[in-house]
């Protein structure tokens, strides 16, 4: 295991290793809640660990023959994340665990489809507008298309499926913003006048960053959720912020998305639910407001320094529905932390820091604009989105609709999330090979 | 721009690290706080992990116990009252949805096995570990026999009323019924808004004007005072003037010259008040304080269960003792006078007891789940009444109220009793509050009894008298 030579292994060789960790993480913990709760649940647990393996080992081979100097942690990264849901959904129901492990593998399908298909990133950069107007698309298809659950309008039926456009809207927007950005930077950067003393890019340069802003509170109004419109917009200001540093766009733009979301507040009445029970979650416990966050804190506090153990916490009513409203989804995090323990929610953290930090890095070692806009832009996407879900279960920030990448059960949310994996992956292999 | 790619990250990081110090704040200082709100529904689950003793009576009917269930994994323990409103009053819920009351909330240390001596701190790091904690067994002094016998002639008359049991010589509750009833497995929720008030105990916190039966209180004051004995001689018009206003006794009836003796034994009121107005106010309550009037007896029941009995002014309330009161009316159980069925079986207890007053006894002993016995209480004095000849006397007289008087109903082949009883008008025309107290055997008493029925038309003797002896009938049927 890792030790003062560990880094001087081939960096396959050590992504390997790490996941083989990881795998063992997910055998220890399925036959923990296995151990916990014989009397329920079959034997399938291990087989399902030992599919879980496969799936992971075939695409640690793929990527060892298309993209072998790629970054060696993501992907472990990726496989304790999973491992980490998967068992706390099969804790919470079974039959959740068996989709959940279908989505992992469909999701690591789609991992090793882009890295085939995307093994030199910049065919990706030619593909911008496209990734643009498909982003578009999939966002109006949900909002024309789009069915209400639990009041945010996030997901269309396709085929008996409820599949969330966002989760891939998301990322083709950071395709699309990476390639607009690079090819405009210069011009967005230097002002072409001066309005009150503050130089200003022309309009026709600008226009399409006016436009995000406001189909961000398009977005917030329509789709009835601040998580999403949220994330967008901020994944939008960072883009322009490493494109430009120009600090005074991402001020004017924060101050503008704050003005435009507190009118928009007025008028979906869902949010302000969210921040009233942000603001006094003890007012009324059992109102709509206040219940599932209430819910939330008393099972995260219940979990204490050490936790109950993999399967040992209260989260299950006597009805043998989650106390917890969504805690396979949304709340995620908490049950986490109530089994898990302040150790255990931590490494979760930091694990997400960690996947960051190698995101930010890839961005920094690469060579070309496009790649760098492409991996912090994804690498802020899935760190600002921890930090506004798990922000929410915590009551740090109003509660939102966002998933737990890699964590939280959903097919839409999983796949998307192996997606922007494999995409760091391929950036990094063209920066690596071309430093070596 | 690698420069402004590391500025963000920090940004990012910063905020990543600013969860896992919320999360800090939630897992290590907030929480014993959040786990000390009752909202918390975790409180109640954890309430279920304990396997809750069992109440059982003494003739071996189990009237609560847990029963195991599963929850998320785990054991969970719900409660269950196989007798459903046998004893639903006395023995309480415990339950999640209406909290405690009764014996379920009294004796709840020793049913969760959490009381401060070092089996309870045992049990608090078994709590902490998570292991099943199992309370204490509770044998009550309750006979569930002669209970149903209670509760089936209250509910037979289709009545709300009341009946007390006492062992005399250690205050055991051996009856406490109370009609309405309700079923604590599945009636609870229902019965917190029925108008009938099938929650209330009426045998504790039910007040009545004792009527007639109070004479037992007025007569041992006399006695004692030396103002009387059974021979002094009265006269028996059918009215006196009392206060301005007319006294009189039951149908009016007139009674010419007769003994003290005679009039306890024939309930004549207007004798009764003339004595009332000879003791005066002081010298009455001084006596109706040794029979434990105006304070709650110290017994082990929820306290706002328990009610004081005494004379209340209009707002409800016992009045001050410097308040002026109409002596002669309180003298014959009336006026502002009120009494719960408990109070008149310790005024029957007091006389069968040779004059002693003994706390009342719910528990006759609480064994740990190993079976060996933790607690049984011994006999609690309170204090004395009266004089031991002036028990004496009474019993006498007592007895004569069954053989020859009032009482006659209560008559049981082959057992002694002695009793007194009443008729307390309510204020409805044609409606009174019928009682009967007494104690059985006359001599060695093992019974001390109140039966009250609410608004009848017939009087003590007619109605609550043959309860008395129904109930006497299944005591003794068991113990002989």
């Amino acid at each position: 295991m890792p030790d003062r030579g560990f880094l001087r292994l081939p960096a396959r060789n050590r992504e390997l290793a790490l996941i083989a960790l990881a795998l063992l993480i997910a055998t220890t913990g399925f036959a923990a809640v296995q151990l916990a709760r014989a009397q329920e649940f079959a034997a399938s647990p291990l087989i399902a660990a030992a599919f879980f393996a496969g799936a992971y080992l075939i695409a640690h081979l793929v990527v060892r023959i298309t993209l072998p100097d790629a970054d060696p942690y993501v992907l472990p990264i990726t496989a304790v994340l999973t491992a980490l849901g998967l068992i706390e959904i099969y804790r919470i129901d079974a039959t959740l665990a068996r989709d959940q492990g279908l989505w992992i593998v469909l999701g690591l399908v789609l991992f090793v489809g882009v890295i085939v298909a995307f093994r030199d990133i910049r065919r990706l950069e030619t593909l911008r507008y496209t990734c643009g107007a498909v982003a578009v698309g999939l966002l109006l298809a949900t909002i024309v298309l789009g069915s209400e659950v639990n009041g945010a309008r996030l997901w269309i039926r396709v085929a008996g499926l409820q599949i969330q456009p966002g989760e891939f809207a998301k990322i083709l927007l950071v395709i699309f913003l990476a390639g607009y950005l690079r090819e405009r930077r210069e011009v967005l950067a230097a002002p072409a006048r001066k309005v009150l003393g503050i130089g200003v890019p022309a309009l026709r340069h600008s226009l399409p960053l006016l436009i995000i802003a406001g189909a961000s509170l398009v977005l917030l109004v329509a789709m009835n959720d601040l998580g999403s419109s949220l994330l967008f917009y901020v994944i939008a200001l960072a883009m322009l912020y490493i494109a430009t540093g120009r600090l005074l766009f991402v001020g004017l733009g924060a101050g503008l998305f704050a003005l435009g979301a507190a009118a928009a507040l007025q008028i979906t009445p869902r949010v302000q639910t969210r921040i009233d029970g942000w603001l006094q979650p003890w007012a009324d416990e059992q109102a709509q407001c206040c219940y599932q966050i209430t819910q939330s804190i008393y099972t995260i506090a219940d979990g204490g320094v050490l936790g109950a153990g993999f399967g040992r916490g209260l989260i299950l009513n006597s009805g043998g529905g989650t106390i917890i409203p969504y805690a396979e989804t949304d709340f995620i995090y908490s049950v986490i932390a109530n089994e898990l323990g302040l150790v255990g929610a931590t490494a979760v953290i930091l694990l997400y820091l960690l996947l960051a930090w190698r995101g930010f890095r890839i961005a920094t070692t690469a060579d070309d604009g496009f790649s760098k806009l492409l991996a912090a832009g994804l690498a802020t996407a899935v760190a600002f989105q921890v930090f506004v879900i798990v922000g929410g279960v915590i009551r740090l920030l109003p509660l939102t609709g966002l998933t737990l990448p890699f964590v939280s059960y959903g097919g839409s949310s999983v796949t998307a999330n192996f997606a922007i994996a494999g995409l760091l992956l391929c950036i990094s292999q063209r920066a690596n090979r071309e430093r070596a | 721009m690698n420069r402004r790619i590391g500025n963000l990250f920090i940004v990012l990081a910063v905020g990543l690290l600013g969860l896992i110090a919320m999360t800090t704040y939630w897992q290590v200082v907030a929480r014993s706080s959040l786990e000390a709100r009752q909202s918390n529904v975790r409180l109640v689950y954890r309430d279920l992990a304990i396997d809750r003793g069992s109440i059982v009576s003494s003739d071996g009917v189990t009237l609560a116990e847990s029963k195991p269930g599963t929850l998320d994994g785990r054991t969970v323990y719900l409660r269950d009252y196989p007798t459903g409103g046998l004893a639903a009053q006395l023995v309480g819920y415990s339950s999640l949805l209406a909290g405690r009351a009764g014996l379920e909330r009294s004796l709840d240390p020793e049913l969760t096995g959490s009381t401060g001596d070092l089996a309870g701190v045992i049990n608090s790091f078994d709590r902490l570990k998570g292991d099943t904690v199992r309370g204490d067994d509770v044998i009550l002094r309750l006979n569930a026999a002669a209970q149903k016998v209670a509760m089936d002639e209250l509910t037979k008359l289709g009545v709300r009323g009341s009946v007390v049991v006492l062992d005399p010589s250690n205050g055991g509750i051996l009856v406490m019924a109370s009609t309405p009833t309700f079923d604590p497995n599945t009636g609870l929720e229902q019965a917190l808004s029925d108008p009938g008030s099938p929650l209330l105990n009426r045998a504790t916190q039910g007040l009545y004007p004792p009527g007639s039966t109070f004479k037992v209180v007025t007569a041992a004051s006399a006695l004692d005072a030396g103002l009387v004995t059974p021979e002094t001689n009265f006269p028996g018009p059918s009215c006196i003037d009392s206060g301005g206003q007319k006294l009189c006794n039951f149908r009016d009836r007139a009674y010419g010259p007769h003994s003290f003796g005679y009039a306890l034994v024939h309930s004549i009121n207007t004798t009764f008040a003339e004595v009332g107005a000879d003791l005066g106010k002081d010298q009455l309550e001084a006596t109706m304080r040794g029979f434990g009037f105006f304070s709650r007896f110290p017994w082990d029941y929820p306290p706002e269960q328990s009610l004081p009995s005494g004379i209340f002014n209009r707002r409800g309330n016992l009045i001050d003792p410097s308040a002026p009161i109409d002596v002669p009316r309180i003298a014959i159980g009336q006026e502002r006078l009120l009494a719960t069925p408990l109070q008149m079986a310790e005024v029957a207890a007091a006389v069968a007891n040779g004059g002693q007053i003994v706390q009342p006894e719910p528990v006759q002993e609480v064994r740990a789940p190993d079976g060996s016995v933790v607690r049984r209480p011994s006999p609690v004095y309170l204090g004395r009444a009266m004089t031991t000849e002036t028990a004496a006397t009474l019993r006498e007289l007592m007895k004569q109220v069954v053989d020859e008087g009032t009482g006659g109903a209560a008559a049981v082949a082959g057992l002694d009793v002695a009793g007194k009883t009443g008729t307390a008008e309510t204020g409805t025309a044609g409606k009174n509050d019928a009682w009967f107290i007494g104690f059985a055997p006359a001599e060695s008493s093992r019974f001390a009894f109140a039966v009250l029925v609410e608004d009848v038309d017939g009087t003590g003797g007619d109605v609550a008298a043959p309860i008395a002896a129904a109930v006497l009938r299944a005591l003794t049927a068991q113990t002989t």
